[in-house]
């Protein structure tokens, strides 16, 4: 192995990369923007779905209550609610979207409420449907609001405090920093959006190197010169990894510096992204690098043993997949880091990620990571320059 | 000099099982000699071709390029071989400096040296007009010389050609054929596959044709010629593959 022949097909390709508009998009440009979009975006579309529903004044429909005159004529004097006559197809209607919300009101409720008899009132609303939610929200609203006013006319009557049914108050406070809060809220989405950037930079260099070179002719050439295999292969490696480091540096440059400077405070507190830990982060990416091998060189290998480049790409695409399943799995509330866990490949970034954005150290469990993360990285590459060394794949055309 | 002895390479095909691309070829060539390896597609001539640079390992004979054993020295032939091949292309968001560049950087040429060297060539070959443009904006005729530029560039002592004038028009193709005859002319160990008879005849010394991957005959065009009685280049051919394929 001579580290200058590696530095030589390092630099022709990292030369070679940068002339190619692809590679910018994936490596520069998609990682560059694709931060503040997302957090602007994303902010912008929560605000701008929730200030719609809010805007609009739902329809509901009442179910019975002809005998409820003071309950109807309450429902009818709120003015965030928009009363549409009863029909009998009022369910398909709520699935359907024309209205928001049905409340059904059961017969004698004003009387059977005067003589302290129970009665139930029902809402029905789409499950999940925003403007639905809110609809259902305000009824409930309504109808705690004279349920509690209902109390206090009885506990009035027979001249009893309010504190004979309130004794005493329950709050909730947060003890946790808001860095702990937000690392927990986000510790999954964190690695899962570094594990995507690491994996989309790397994408075009690895197929480009390998079975771009083959479909070009250019492999042949290369092989002609006396720089042994390895060399070759680790020089074009490195130059997959620089690219996929280099998405996930530029990413998290861009979001620091969006953070910082680019006026999008208001998204990223919608999306709770104010408060991230900084040692966290970088905790993160440490434990990125490996992975970032691994990454590298197995793509490159997949890469190598295609004849062009939609052969590479349909192998390596549903690859996506395999690294989003486990970043989703860690993303699950219950699931805690543990050495079981700590040997499975991404699952374990993305756990250990919370952990540490959570301001969670545990020292044996990450470096295990680190060192089985190494290990299959190790591997990864290894399979690489043997693939290359293999007539039947470098030859494959 | 290029030496083998009962060369031979098999592939494994998963259709097809294991084929014997070349049978036992046993050939030699002279410093200042071209030898061309005339046979038709399928032949064995382009796994000869890389059995010789290297790119691929024998499966059994011995063959020797530049005085160094293709298998056990394989980085030393190839620092004395340049590869020209049909299929060998050049990197087309380069520039055609840094294509040759780079393969005198692979070759172990300083920076001083390959400057040098790439002036002499750019001279010698006519390329200063567009040394500093992209491979993928060149026409085919200086995109050929490029290749060849970078074939050279570490003066190799010996020239293996596979097919390299294969799609390209009649100047280009006139261009290479002139080129291999300079290559004789320094002095270089030639060895030129084809499958076109009109090229071993105007430029081969030596001519051995192959077929289904053995080497069937070999000699001067003249001796060719005498041994099957036949004038024209092509019905010598046929001659020899069809005794080959008679019951």
């Amino acid at each position: 192995m001579s580290l200058k022949s590696i530095a030589v097909v390092y630099r022709k390709e990292l030369r070679d990369l940068l002339r190619d508009r692809r590679t910018l998009r994936s490596m520069v440009v998609f990682p560059l923007l694709m931060m503040p979009l997302m957090i602007v975006g994303l902010g912008k579309v929560t605000r701008v779905v929730d200030a719609r529903a809010r805007a609009e004044i739902p329809a509901i429909q009442i179910q019975g209550g002809e005998d409820s005159p003071g309950v109807l004529a309450r429902l009818r004097s709120d003015n965030k609610l928009r009363i549409e006559p009863s029909t009998a197809d009022w369910r398909q209607l709520i699935a359907d979207k024309k209205i928001r919300a049905v409340v059904v009101i059961p017969a004698h409720f004003e009387a059977d409420i005067r003589a302290g008899a129970e009665s139930r009132i029902s809402i029905f609303q789409y499950e999940g449907e925003i403007r639905s939610g809110i609809a259902a929200a305000e009824l409930e609203g309504l109808f705690r609001r004279l349920s509690a006013e209902t109390v206090q006319g009885r506990l009035a009557a027979r001249r009893l405090p309010p504190s004979l049914i309130h004794p005493f108050e329950i709050r909730r406070e947060n003890a946790a920093s808001p860095e702990k809060v937000t690392g927990n809220r986000i510790g999954g989405l964190v690695p899962y959006l570094i594990l995507i950037f690491c994996f989309v930079g790397a994408i075009y260099p690895a197929i480009d190197l390998s079975a771009g070179e083959k479909e070009r002719g250019t492999m042949e050439t290369l092989l002609c010169s006396p720089v042994g295999r390895t060399d070759i292969v680790l020089g074009k490696f490195l130059m997959v990894l620089t690219s996929s480091l280099a998405a996930v540096a530029l990413a998290c440059l861009s979001l620091a510096f969006s953070l910082r400077f680019g006026g999008i405070g208001k998204g990223a507190a919608e999306l709770g992204l104010t408060h991230v830990d900084p040692a966290g982060v970088a905790g993160t990416l440490v434990l990125i690098l490996p992975v970032a091998v691994f990454f590298s060189a197995a793509m490159f290998t997949l890469g190598l043993c295609a004849r062009n480049h939609r052969e590479a790409l349909s192998y390596l695409q549903p690859l996506m997949f395999v690294i989003v399943l486990p970043a989703v799995i860690g993303m699950m509330p219950g699931i805690e880091l543990n050495t079981r866990l700590a040997l499975v490949p991404i699952l374990n970034i993305s756990l250990a990620s919370r952990e540490m954005l959570t301001g969670a150290w545990h020292w044996p469990e990450l470096a295990l990571i680190f060192a089985s993360t190494t290990a299959y990285a190790s591997a990864a590459l290894a399979v690489a320059v043997r693939m290359f060394g293999r007539e039947s794949v470098v030859f494959r055309v | 000099m290029i030496s083998t002895h009962l060369l031979t390479k098999s592939f494994q095909d998963r259709r097809r099982g294991a084929i014997l691309a070349v049978d036992g070829v046993s050939l030699e060539v002279r410093p200042g000699q071209i030898y061309g390896l005339l046979g038709a597609n399928g032949a064995g001539k382009t796994t000869v071709m890389r059995l010789l640079a290297t790119l691929i390992r024998p499966s059994g004979g011995s063959a020797t390029v530049g005085g160094h054993d293709v298998v056990r020295d394989a980085a030393a032939v190839r620092s004395k071989v340049g590869f020209l091949a049909a299929s060998t292309a050049l990197y087309g968001r380069l520039t055609a400096r840094e294509v040759i560049t780079y393969f005198g950087e692979l070759n172990g040429l300083g920076r001083a040296q390959l400057r040098a060297r790439i002036d002499q060539l750019a001279t010698d070959l006519d390329m200063h007009g567009f040394l500093d443009r992209r491979c993928e904006g060149l026409s085919t005729g200086m995109k050929q010389k490029t290749s060849i530029a970078r074939t050279l560039v570490h003066d190799p002592a010996v020239m293996i050609f596979d097919e390299p004038t294969l799609g390209l028009d009649v100047t280009t193709a006139r261009a290479i054929v002139q080129f291999v005859r300079n290559c004789r002319a320094m002095g270089k160990t030639v060895i030129y596959s084809t499958h076109m008879m009109h090229e071993v005849e105007k430029l081969c010394d030596r001519i051995g044709i192959i077929h289904g991957g053995r080497l069937l005959a070999e000699g001067t065009l003249q001796e060719l010629r005498q041994r099957t009685g036949e004038d024209d280049m092509e019905e010598v051919f046929i001659r020899i593959i069809g005794q080959r394929e008679a019951p």
